[in-house]
């Protein structure tokens, strides 16, 4: 067994060196998505069951403001494109580029963060905080475990920012971006189905 | 040449091009967009615009794993490809079944 390994090992020495880790990094990194991605159905299953159990609260109909809903998606839409051009700046080499490519990514995904948490609070404040009704609770957990996901990506993008800054694109920098980039982008269409089952289903 | 197309092959990042990035982004706009537009001001029927609205985020997921995730049939993306329809299987019966089930309870004991 480790036998084999090893020959393989040399075989990808010989032709691609280290950039091969990187590729299986970044395939590893495809399987904890899809981990994730698993986590993430659960939730949105348990969403669908507790959806119509208000508990005399209010329903979905009540909550959702639809224009609100939509600016944050196109937010997320963004920073999806700006991360991209980040990438493709990575590819080219241009260090400087892909820095102010991120920083927009960041200021994107934080103006993200900050209108999810206004809603939170918006709500909370109302009397209608996770401790209302199942529906609620099924919510809050739902949406707030896409949010932690966008925050622990952002503070991912500044510690990556400070990388770039001070070793350069490195090869290990680049499959440390690229994986962020999966990560991003998975994110994004986890939110695809959050607007779409939870906001627009919620409404319609 | 082959070292830029190597670096990223497993999970293919580095394949998109400023104007696939551009398609992408275009695209997906108007698939939210339109959607929204159907819920927020009604016009047809309400089952009819709620699969229409579930269709149309399908079509979004697929252009996010098409423009942005770079996946495709590609052999050196094999294994991406086979690990994302193996989880979409395991959602598929994970939601499928929960709402058979609980909507089954549901009727048998809620509902007089």
């Amino acid at each position: 067994m480790s036998n084999i390994v090893m020959e393989k090992d040399i075989a990808h020495t010989h032709e691609q060196g280290h950039e091969d880790a990187g590729s299986l990094s970044l395939f590893g990194f495809w399987i904890y998505l899809m981990t994730d991605c698993i986590l993430f159905a659960t939730l949105f299953a348990g969403y669908a069951v507790l959806r119509d159990s208000v508990a005399g609260g209010p329903s979905s109909m009540d909550i959702f403001e639809l224009p609100y809903v939509l600016a944050e998606t196109m937010l997320l839409l963004l920073s999806s494109i700006t991360y991209g051009y980040a990438m493709l700046a990575m590819n080219h080499g241009k260090q400087r580029d892909v820095l102010r490519w991120l920083g927009l990514t960041f200021v994107l995904g934080a103006g993200f963060i900050a209108m999810e948490i206004n809603e939170f609070h918006h709500l909370i404040a109302e009397g209608y905080g996770p401790d209302r009704s199942a529906f609620l609770t099924a919510f809050f957990t739902l949406v707030g475990t896409h949010g932690a996901h966008v925050l622990t990506g952002l503070i991912w993008m500044a510690v990556l920012m400070v990388q770039v800054k001070q070793r350069g694109l490195t090869s290990t920098n680049a499959t440390r971006l690229s994986c962020l980039s999966l990560f991003w982008h998975f994110l994004d269409v986890v939110w695809i189905c959050v607007f779409t089952v939870v906001y627009l289903l919620g409404v319609v | 040449m082959y070292k830029q197309s190597s670096l990223h092959s497993s999970a293919g990042t580095s394949h998109g091009s400023s104007r696939s990035y551009l398609v992408g982004f275009l695209v997906s706009v108007l698939l939210t967009l339109i959607p929204f537009g159907l819920v927020m001001f009604p016009s047809l029927p309400r089952t009819f615009t709620a699969w229409l609205v579930v269709a149309l985020g399908a079509i979004q997921i697929v252009v996010h794993l098409k423009f942005f995730l770079h996946l495709d049939s590609a052999e050196e993306q094999r294994w991406n490809l086979i690990a994302l329809i193996f989880s979409a299987v395991i959602i598929l019966l994970l939601v499928g079944l929960s709402l058979w089930i609980m909507d089954s309870i549901h009727h048998n004991m809620l509902a007089h």
